[in-house]
């Protein structure tokens, strides 16, 4: 008999979820498109005043992120609740929130990761002045995360009620505001020249409180909803 | 019929019992007042008409659901104030399978093998193999039929050496063989003094042991 480390269990679940990321492509691209397309519309609305879409380009980008990461929160847990993995997961010996830990970091660099990537190549289009392109791409990885953790501890919540997607949306954006305006606020500054370590230390540090307190906070949700 | 080597030489008794247990739903009693207390090597069947709460009591006694009222215990231990030390001896399989459609059967035993606290010197190819499975190793699950997926799901029985088998309709969809086998691998947990809890319309027989049988 073999023993397993808490370390193996949670390299099992973050490999189980990536492969299954990763063969169900469309639930994959389909964020990553919205992305685009979410801005691909300011671009066309605005037409050819360059400069409003200059001032306002952080923020359709943000927004379109925000929204685009909301989409694919529904299937953190709704697929393994259908199939009965998560009772395997609720029944295993190994602590729930390493279990949980590893299905969020899959999520993250199966939604966001390709978001930050795509940004890039949007920033260009939407005008974003060559010193805001590096501090977009900042405020995306310290802001991502935050967006996927607390993501997890309302999807966990919301698992398996009627209506769970847009119940979702609707209690998952107000918690998003913090992180989008400290983003915001970082790639304006950068695109005016101004100072932006205050606002990435702000998102720093929700970045370290959600990683801190939200798999907790997602495996007691889990918990109180099932047993 | 190749009976699986689940059972470990005869290892210190356990118990698993349940007092005045009682499930609600809607406002509607299902079952009060039920007690039934088992030691290693017995089975208990749980049998009654649709509805009757067989799932509900099952999802009780792994620890799933809340009881409204009552205990159950493991080793005279509430399995809900030693949760770990129940689950490390307690495997479930539920009336749905639990297995990833995306992933193929040996990719799914690998990751339930992982949720195992031990697994056991056997190894995944081999399990299939018992479980009659051995071709379809790197079969999505997707394309299985539905007795090879519950084949798939009961192979997770064969993974640990867990002492206590809570089943949900364990035949569903199983053919003649597969009936067969589980009532072999039923049978050779049985004499390995593994406890076996199970709801089914289906006649067990396994005659060498003791069967308990509850009527919801």
């Amino acid at each position: 008999m073999t023993a397993n480390s808490t370390f193996a269990v949670f390299l099992a679940v973050l490999r189980r979820d990536l492969l299954i990321g990763l063969r169900h492509r469309s639930e994959l691209f389909n964020p990553l498109v919205f992305f685009f397309i979410v801005v691909t519309m300011f671009v066309l609305a605005l037409g050819p005043y360059a400069d409003t879409l200059k001032q306002v380009a952080p923020a359709v980008i943000w927004v379109a992120a925000l929204l685009a990461s909301t989409l694919s929160l529904d299937m953190l847990f709704h697929s393994d609740l259908d199939d009965g993995s998560l009772e395997q997961f609720l029944l295993s010996p190994h602590p729930l929130i390493i279990i949980v830990t590893a299905k969020i970091i899959a999520h993250w660099l199966l939604t966001a990761a390709p978001l930050i990537v795509a940004a890039l190549f949007l920033g260009l289009m939407v005008y974003l002045p060559q010193s805001a392109i590096v501090p977009l791409l900042l405020t995306l990885l310290l802001g991502t995360p935050v967006l996927s953790l607390v993501g997890a501890v309302l999807g966990a919540l919301t698992v398996g009620l009627r209506g769970s997607g847009i119940l979702l949306t609707l209690l998952i954006l107000p918690l998003y505001i913090p992180v989008l305006i400290f983003s915001v606020a970082t790639v304006d500054n950068a695109a005016k020249g101004l100072a932006i370590t205050g606002e990435l230390y702000f998102l720093g540090a929700m970045l370290v409180l959600s990683v801190t307190l939200a798999p907790f906070a997602t495996a007691s949700s889990l918990r109180v909803r099932f047993g | 019929m190749e009976i699986p080597e689940t059972n470990q030489p005869a290892r210190a008794m356990n118990s698993f019992s349940a007092n005045a247990l009682t499930c609600m739903r809607n406002d509607v009693v299902l079952f009060s007042g039920l007690d039934f207390r088992l030691e290693g090597g017995e089975i208990l069947q749980i049998q009654g008409p649709n509805g009757s709460g067989k799932t509900s009591l099952l999802r009780m006694l792994c620890g799933l659901v809340l009881p409204d009222a009552g205990a159950i215990l493991w080793n005279e231990k509430n399995i809900y104030d030693h949760r770990q030390y129940f689950f490390k001896e307690m495997s479930y399989i539920g009336h749905v399978n639990g297995i990833k459609m995306e992933l193929t059967a040996l990719e799914n035993l690998t990751i339930s093998g992982a949720l195992a606290e031990t697994n056991n010197s056997i190894s995944l190819p081999d399990i299939l193999e018992k479980m009659g499975l051995a071709e379809y190793e790197n079969t999505p699950a997707r394309k299985l039929s539905s007795g090879q997926r519950r084949r798939l799901a009961l192979a997770r029985l064969l993974i640990t050496d867990t002492r206590l088998w809570i089943l949900d309709e364990p035949l569903t969809a199983l053919d003649d063989d597969g009936r067969q086998l589980m009532r072999d691998m039923i049978s050779a947990h049985a004499a390995g003094n593994g406890i076996t809890v199970l709801a089914t319309h289906d006649p067990v027989d396994v005659q060498q042991h003791k069967i308990t049988m509850i009527n919801l």
